[in-house]
Order: structure tokens, then sequence, then C-alpha cells
């Protein structure tokens, strides 16, 4: 595997940090090379904000942030239009985005005519699974159907390990119920 | 494929795991973005009682190296850390620091210098303390600075050099990416440190001593001197720290890196994370058959000046990256140290220098790809028509 | 004059590493007044020896036992401390 790169366009508070990071981390996992970073500009909650996953068979030396990537993953729906969240993706690039739209409508919404278009509700997930809409470990479900960067049951380990101890077995089961609904729910075109 | 095994840090979270195995005697810190997680998890760890460290919340920087400053005198293995502006406030204490000879490590998690207020990644807090006295190592990645961290106690504490070491990393990019680790084993790097031995401890009350005197023209000089040879003796006395450490860890360093340097025409010289970005360009030129390279310098203070002429000795053009701005009118740090190596030398590259990178402005490999480019122009001109550039500012 | 020591001779980090090394200063030379003591009016209330900056006053048995000439700078504080001004500064060269 080449170097992927995947750069999510989230707003403050909504765990695009976060989501990153349990990428990177369950493909560390597997023994791949990985970096996760947040942009980080004057922090406030709601803000539109950017992080980015690397993930490579080979030691990664590159240190800026992703301008070309292969998968975009977008958090909130309303970045849609807001902001450019195609940027830079290329004629194989794959977007993912959160919200109840197909993945033909936002075709159109995003003008993008290349690639891969994927939409899952990501919000609607977490609001049924886990009472709150947080929907960056849905998106993070969805991901791994697009592209299978690591399985589901090393995503579901990675999370474990990060959140058993931080939020309990409840809520910790609810958001690998919630992965595994955004799996199987995602709309490709 | 054998498991590799790797943690996920970020730079900050591996240089407060090297603290937690090196487990100091004192630490006393205060504080700043983008250090703050170096500060938080050690204090974790100080809080869980998985380090016997007497942690000293000081209540600014000034103090924090001032209770280093004490600490170390009295015979304690001492660290603190810092970032920009809380290294611009422990300034006068940092010369003290290396004046007094005392071993301190300090992880620095480079940010810009105000003003403008600025908490993004640059060199201008390190680089304008270059002439304090203290050894600077710089990082590429978060693995590095973990390393770094444990070889820097060695160095600073080696009988030759008694000199404090900062360990520079870039703040953000580094100290707040996750990266996959390779972790040491708890008892290895107890070994590699070893027992904190000072001559002359504050505390050895059978034998008082006076730390810190008054000392005017009759001998201040001669203590300026010995600090000076101090840190020419790190030049030989640092290579035996990096022998043990490869013996012990199975990793080879030296004051510098090369990449693709043997055989390169045209080179850039940087530092720090920026390195790893021009590793990335290096590799996409060397694919189109531009015979590209790279020189890092790990070690900056002190300046491995015939280190750096061998590298640079069959590389016919030469671009230093500087991530900060001296105000010389003449170019940056690097860059005029490097001119500087090479008058002697009878090496001659064709030279120029780009600043780059203030306040973490990013630096993209299409930005290193352009000096890379215009490496070319001047190998084909013979001539460098701007010297002094700025890479990624508007014009 | 002493012959002063190279860099390679002298303690790093300007640590003095002799304790009370500064007895063998002898700053008994820079004097151009010198205290003298009359012994009559003395109380031994030791003020002088309190208030002297080089530690020049000698005490024997709690007892005021005259000055230490060698350090003595005659900085004249024992005398204008003295409550019973039993302390003279008197000029070294007549």
């Amino acid at each position: 595997m080449a170097m992927i790169e995947v750069r999510w366009h989230g707003r403050g508070g909504q765990g695009a940090k976060t989501a990153s990071q349990f990428l990177g981390e369950a493909a560390l996992d597997t023994d791949k090379y990985i970096q996760a970073f947040p942009e980080y500009g004057p922090e406030r909650a709601g803000a539109p904000m950017r992080s980015y996953t690397r993930i490579s068979d080979t030691v990664i030396t590159i240190h800026s942030s992703v301008t070309n990537p292969d998968i975009v993953v977008v958090i909130d729906p309303t970045l849609v239009g807001s902001i450019d969240v195609t940027e830079g993706l290329g004629d194989k690039g794959i977007i993912l985005v959160n919200t109840d739209k197909s993945p033909k409508d936002i075709r159109k919404d995003l003008d993008f005519t290349k690639g891969r278009v994927a939409t899952v509700d990501a919000t609607k997930i977490s609001l049924e699974t886990l009472g709150i809409p947080m929907p960056n470990m849905p998106m993070l479900g969805a991901l791994l159907k697009v592209n299978p960067l690591v399985t589901i049951d090393q995503l579901s380990e990675r999370v474990k390990g990060k959140f058993l101890k931080k939020i309990g077995e409840e809520k910790t089961n609810a958001n690998i119920e919630g992965i595994k609904r955004a799996y199987s729910e995602v709309k490709i075109d | 494929m054998t498991k590799k095994n790797l943690i996920p840090f970020t730079g900050d979270q591996a240089v407060a795991y090297a603290m937690k195995q090196i487990d100091p005697d004192v630490v006393a810190a205060y504080p700043i973005t983008p250090q703050t997680e170096i500060v938080m998890n050690f204090s974790n760890y100080v809080a869980n009682g998985q380090v016997s460290t007497e942690m000293i919340p000081v209540e600014s920087e000034h103090s924090a190296m001032s209770a280093c400053v004490g600490a170390a005198a009295a015979g304690a293995r001492t660290m603190t850390a810092t970032s920009a502006n809380g290294l611009a406030l422990m300034w006068e204490i940092v010369y003290i620091a290396a004046s007094t000879r005392l071993p301190i490590v300090m992880p620095v998690v480079n940010r810009a210098l105000s003003g403008p207020i600025n908490i993004h990644c640059d060199h201008s807090d390190t680089m304008g303390c270059r002439d304090s006295g203290w050894i600077h190592i710089y990082c590429e990645n978060a693995q590095e600075v973990y390393e770094n961290t444990i070889l820097a106690i060695r160095i600073a504490e080696h009988k030759k050099i008694l000199l404090p070491v900062m360990v520079c990393q870039d703040g953000f990019i580094t100290s707040h990416a996750v990266e996959g680790l390779e972790l040491f084993d708890d008892k290895k790097v107890k070994d590699f440190i070893g027992e904190y031995k000072i001559e002359n401890p504050l505390l050895d009350v059978d034998h008082p001593v006076t730390y810190g005197p008054l000392d005017l023209q009759d001998y201040y000089f001669e203590h300026k001197r010995q600090q000076g040879e101090a840190m020419k003796a790190a030049l030989t006395a640092i290579p035996e720290v990096l022998k043990k450490f490869e013996k012990t860890f199975g990793r080879k360093y030296d004051f510098i890196e090369t990449y693709k340097l043997d055989d390169a025409e045209i080179a850039i010289v940087a530092m720090s994370s920026t390195a790893g970005t021009v590793k990335f360009v290096v590799d996409e030129l060397r694919q189109k058959g531009v015979k590209a390279g790279l020189l890092r310098p790990r070690i900056f203070r002190p300046f491995p000046k015939e280190k750096l002429i061998t590298a640079l000795k069959n590389v016919k053009a030469v671009a230093v990256l500087d991530r900060s701005e001296s105000f010389s009118a003449e170019g940056g740090p690097l860059y005029t140290d490097i001119k500087a190596a090479l008058y002697d030398s009878g090496i001659r590259p064709l030279i120029s220098n780009y600043i780059y990178g203030l306040g973490g402005r990013d630096i993209f490999p299409a930005d290193i790809n352009k000096v890379y480019v215009d490496l070319q122009d001047i190998l084909k001109t013979g001539k460098v028509k701007t010297p002094l550039n700025y890479l990624g500012s508007r014009e | 004059m002493e012959n002063k020591k190279s860099w390679k001779e002298i303690p790093i980090g300007g640590k003095i590493i002799e304790a009370g090394n500064a007895a063998k200063y002898n700053t008994g030379s820079w004097r151009t007044f010198r205290p003298e003591k009359n012994d009559k009016k003395c109380i031994n209330c030791l003020f002088c020896w309190i208030y002297c900056p080089d530690s020049s006053i000698k005490v024997e048995d709690d007892k005021m036992a005259g000055f230490d000439y060698e350090h003595c700078k005659g900085c004249g504080i024992c005398a204008s401390i003295c409550p019973v001004k039993c302390i003279d500064m008197k000029k070294e060269i007549q």
C-alpha cells in the first residue's frame, strides 16, 4: 500500500481530531506507519477545523498538512457549500459526507464529478445508538466500508482500549454499535 | 511479519514518557502552549506515584529555571520544559544554568516568539538563545524526541561537558501529532543514564561550597573560557555518548544526518520536522533523475563544523532553510553559521538562504520543490541571484 | 601580587569549593584607621562582634578580646555601634 492520506472536516467539538487519531491508532495496531494530527488554529467550539490521518507501509517522513487527500470525510453536513471540502481531491478521490441525502444529491451539491461519493446519516445513527449527536465514530465505520484501511474488529478493539475506562462499557458498546451500523448503512456512488 | 509493537504518542507524550523512565530527582516547570502536555502528562506520572520525582509547580518560568538551578546545584538530576515566551521569561537564569555548569535537561517545544503573539512553530525561541551556552539538539520526529531526551541526560552529565541541554521539537507539528513510537525497556534506560553524581553538591554539608559568587574582571573571563572549552570538548565527548547509546539501544546517531547526499549536486540544509518533508521531496526528485540531497544538523550547539564541511564537500549548490529570522539583514542563524564554517575550508558551494515557516506557516513539498528548482537554476547559471529569500511569504 | 590562576586551574562554574577561604585574603592592609579598645569602659555586650562585617572581633570566654588586624578593614562600624563608646578609631600613620 502506498501512503493513504485522509482529511477530516468537522467543527470544533465534533470529534474530528479523535476520529483521525482512532483511525491512525487502529492502523498502527496492524503494523502500519501512521500520523494523525489536527490543524490547530484558534480553537473554538463550532469553528470549522481539519484533521489528518496518514497511513503507510513505509516510514512517513513528510510533516506538512495534507493537500491532496485520497479520502475526505465531512463530519458536519453544514460544511458542504460553506468551505471547499473537495479541495485537492484527485480523480480517484473519495468523499464521505455525514448527511441524510443520497450520494448523487451530494455530488450535485459539491459539483464533484470525479472519484466516488459516499453518504451516511451518522448524526441519526449516533442519536439512536448513543443518544447524543456525536457522529465521529459512525463516520469511522462508514469510512471502513469505503476503504478497508483496517477491519471493523481492529477499530473496535482500539475504541474499547480508548473508551472503556473513560466512559464505561455501555457507552463504549453503543459507540461500537454506531460504527457497525454506519458500516452497513453507508451508500456509495 | 514481526509485530513492531509501536505505541501511539505525540511528541509531547514522548517527552513525558522519557521523563518518566529517567525519573529525575526534581522537575520544576510551568505549562505553556504547546509544551503543556509534557507538564500535564508528567504531573500524572507524579500523581500516580509512577516516578519518585519532586515536582515543583512554580508561578513562572523564571522561577522554574531558578528552582532547577538550585536543585541541580544541590545535587539533584533536574529537568524542566518550556516554549517560546516561557523560555524568554527564563532568559536570565538560562545563562546562569550554563555558566554554573549545571547539567539540566530541558525539552523545548519550538514556538514563535511574540510579537505579534502566535502559538505555532518556528525556531525563534531557541535560536535566540543559541549563545546562552546550552547544547542544542533538534529532533525530526516524535521517535527522535523520545530518544534524544534520554540521550541528553548522559550528554549533559558527561564529566568533560557538564553543560545543560535543550532538546527541541517543532511545536504542534511534532508535539501534537500522533506517530507510532518504539519505546525502550525501563531497565535499559536506567542502565544507560546511570546514577547522577555531581562534584561539590551544595547539600554535602561536610564539604561546604559556594555557588554563584560575584566574579569580576580577575576571573569572570576564565570561567567563560572554561564554558567555551567545554563546548569544544563536547564535540569529542558526545560521540562517546552516542556510541554507548548505540550499544544499549541499537540506534546509531551522529551530529548530522545526511540523506542521499553522497552523489548530490544540489542540497538543502534543514533542521527538525522540515527535514522529513525534504526527504519526501528528495525521493520524488531522485525518481526524476535529479541529484538532490539533504543535510540535517541534529546537534546545533556545539556547531559540528567539520562534519558539515565533509558532508557538503561535493555539493555544488546549497540552500539553507532557517525557521527563524535573526534580523541581521544577512540571513538566518543556520545559514550564517554554515557560511562561516565553509570560509576556511576552501569548499565553496553556491549558497543561498531561505527563511520559512515563521509563526507556523506550513511548508509543503511544493515549497521545497521550488527551492530545488532554484538550486537547479543556480547550478546552470553558476550564479546566486538572491542570497536571502523568504519562502512562503506573500510578496 | 599573587599570580592569578589560568582557566585550567580553577573550579568550573565559578564555584568556591574551599570553605572559609576568605580568611586567606588579608584585608587588614586596607586600613587607614584602626580600632582600639578602652578596656575599662567595655561592658562585653558583643555588639561589635555582631556587627563586624569581617568577623574581626576576637572573643574569648564570652568576652571581647581585641581585634583581628589581619582582616579588620578599619571600617569603624564597631566604634559606631558601641553603646558605651569604648572603641576609638586611630590613624594608622601618625
